[in-house]
């Protein structure tokens, strides 16, 4: 266990058929810190969350699954986080590209402030986009003049989960850009593509399993997203209710199974959301090679 | 890399992406600012009046405190278990950690309560004993703890591994022990990047909102954390109060995206984030 004079004097290291032999030393120290700290902070918890729906019962769980006000919050999230990601796509590729195409004043600080969402804490960003877009805010004012009603709308939740999804984008696609062979293009555009051609024909293949990739994370993140959707949302019943106040408010009512069930599949349908466009990804990323 | 000019689509393209920034991102951020400052500068001093805010300012700290030096700790201890030896099950660890990346802050602190909640798991044991976890301090720095777990983590296991073992192995051969190593070799190559990953924990740390909601009990003075504060105050429609303890969030945001962008800008080779870029 301790580290006394093994580095010369160290007998032939063991041969485990799970672990390659390695001549650097703390090996159990830092493998037994990783996996105590990962088996309390995450393993035992998760698997409470895993075994406790059961006390219900299948029956249990499905009918507590499938309670009109569950079923509304459990679509409103994952629909309006789909369609947050989706319209992240355009808009984080069209920050991205300007980023990294364009010479102007500001460049780096804007590109700094990009990841303005993932460095302000999410119940300031919720206050915040609350204030603009109440009917009293500025936005919010001038949307109503043409009889939009932002905040406390699922429009509303849609706004926020376009402000925490948006950096995903772009720090995704940002480093493919960079990368992606001018030379490849310039062929392009001597072969007589136009400009849309070399952008759709070209460009946009090569960039879209970062694309992808981005929208997937905007995605799961969306999906949990409590804090900065929880002001603006309303918070009404089969209207603008998010999954995750389906969790807090069946804690508040001491329903930890069914919190618990709530929880799991939202897990469930996040990973199995991230499966399908990992799937996607490495179809595209086949068919590029091919 | 060179910059290509479009005269007819380069304006357009600038002017779309500053509306969506300016709408989006620097818009929410200006209007913490205004409205903190809505009915003057006496009114904001004034919202620091209040005694339940500094218990929320010092609560988060000491949350802070606790929980970055710890996930520290467990981020160069998984880097180095991850980046330095190679085994079986190595990518399902990884996964691992980076589990709660994935799971709603929501459901990270409701998997405390299912373990130490009146009803949890452990909850009669701990009535017995007299032990308070949920709805107290050591509640609030295990949700916070679970969220904010795999930061350091993920910034060094990439760098790490891009940087190989052959400067330790070296030192092995010439009899150095496993503690200098570390401390010579090691931590001199990943000082930068761990640097950064605390910054971004203790960001996320100080400002989580989900999972701290669903621990804390949100007693004023004695459980809320600066985030749940605000919300007090908000629902209170104390909307200057509010936003002048959100004002603070928003400048710890503003310093750690300044010291971020500084660091990537200065050591973006030995940063396994800026790297890509």
């Amino acid at each position: 266990m301790t580290a006394q004079a093994w580095p010369i004097e160290r007998p032939a290291p063991r041969v485990s058929r799970w672990r390659e032999p390695s001549i650097l030393p703390g090996f159990p120290l830092a493998m037994g810190v990783t996996l105590a700290y990962v088996g309390v902070i995450v393993i035992l918890p998760l698997t409470a969350l895993a075994l406790r729906p059961w006390e219900l019962g299948l029956g249990g769980i499905w009918r507590s699954l499938t309670e009109e006000r569950v079923l509304d919050a459990l679509k409103l999230s994952f629909g309006i986080s789909a369609l947050a990601a989706l319209i992240n796509a355009p808009l984080g590729l069209l920050i991205a590209w300007t980023l990294v195409r364009y010479e102007f004043p500001g460049r780096r600080i804007l590109d700094a402030l990009v990841d303005l969402p993932f460095a302000l804490p999410t119940a300031v960003a919720g206050i915040a986009l609350t204030a603009l877009y109440a009917p009293t805010g500025p936005l919010g004012a001038f949307a109503a003049k043409f009889g939009i009603k932002t905040a406390y709308t699922p429009l509303g939740i849609f706004i926020a989960l376009l402000f925490i999804g948006l950096p995903f984008v772009v720090r995704q696609v940002q480093p493919m850009l960079i990368d992606f062979d001018q030379e490849v293009e310039e062929a392009a555009r001597t072969l007589g593509a136009s400009p849309f051609q070399r952008f759709y024909k070209v460009m946009l293949p090569a960039i879209a399993p970062a694309l992808l990739s981005g929208v997937g994370l905007a995605f799961a993140r969306a999906v949990g997203e409590y804090g900065s959707v929880i002001f603006i949302a309303g918070n009404m019943p089969y209207k603008s209710e998010i999954a995750p106040l389906i969790v807090v408010i069946r804690l508040e009512q001491f329903d930890y199974a069914g919190a618990a069930a709530v929880g799991m599949a939202m897990i469930v349908i996040s990973f199995g959301s991230l499966l399908l466009i990992n799937t996607l990804q490495m179809a595209l990323g086949t068919r590029r090679q091919a | 890399m060179f910059r290509i000019r479009l005269p007819g689509i380069a304006p357009l393209m600038l002017l779309a992406s500053a509306l969506a920034m300016g709408l989006l991102i620097i818009m929410p951020l200006a209007v913490v600012f205004s409205e903190a400052f809505a009915k003057g500068l006496s009114t904001y001093l004034g919202a620091f009046n209040d005694p339940d805010l500094w218990a929320a300012i010092k609560l988060t700290l000491l949350v802070a405190a606790i929980s970055v030096p710890l996930n520290a700790v467990f981020g160069v201890a998984a880097a180095w278990t991850i980046a330095k030896f190679e085994f079986r099950g190595k990518s399902l660890l990884l996964a691992i950690i980076d589990l709660p990346f994935s799971m709603s802050p929501v459901v990270s602190g409701l998997v405390w309560v299912l373990l130490f909640g009146a009803q949890g798991w452990f909850g009669q044991f701990l009535i017995d004993h007299d032990i308070k976890i949920i709805f107290d301090v050591s509640g609030i720095v295990l949700a916070t703890i679970t969220v904010t777990l795999p930061f350091v983590a993920r910034e060094l296991i990439p760098l790490m591994q891009d940087q190989g073992s052959d400067e330790e192995a070296a030192a092995v051969t010439l009899g150095a022990g496993g503690f200098t190593i570390f401390r010579q070799i090691t931590l001199p190559n990943i000082r930068w990047a761990l640097l950064y990953g605390v910054l971004l924990c203790n960001a996320r740390a100080m400002g989580e909102f989900g999972a701290v909601s669903v621990v804390s009990g949100k007693i004023r003075g004695l459980t809320n954390t600066l985030p749940l504060q605000i919300e007090a105050l908000y629902n209170d429609y104390d909307f200057v109060g509010a936003f002048a303890a959100a004002s603070l969030l928003a400048s710890l945001g503003l310093v750690t995206l300044i010291l971020k962008t500084g660091l990537e800008w200065r050591f973006s080779s030995e940063l396994s984030h800026a790297r890509k870029r």
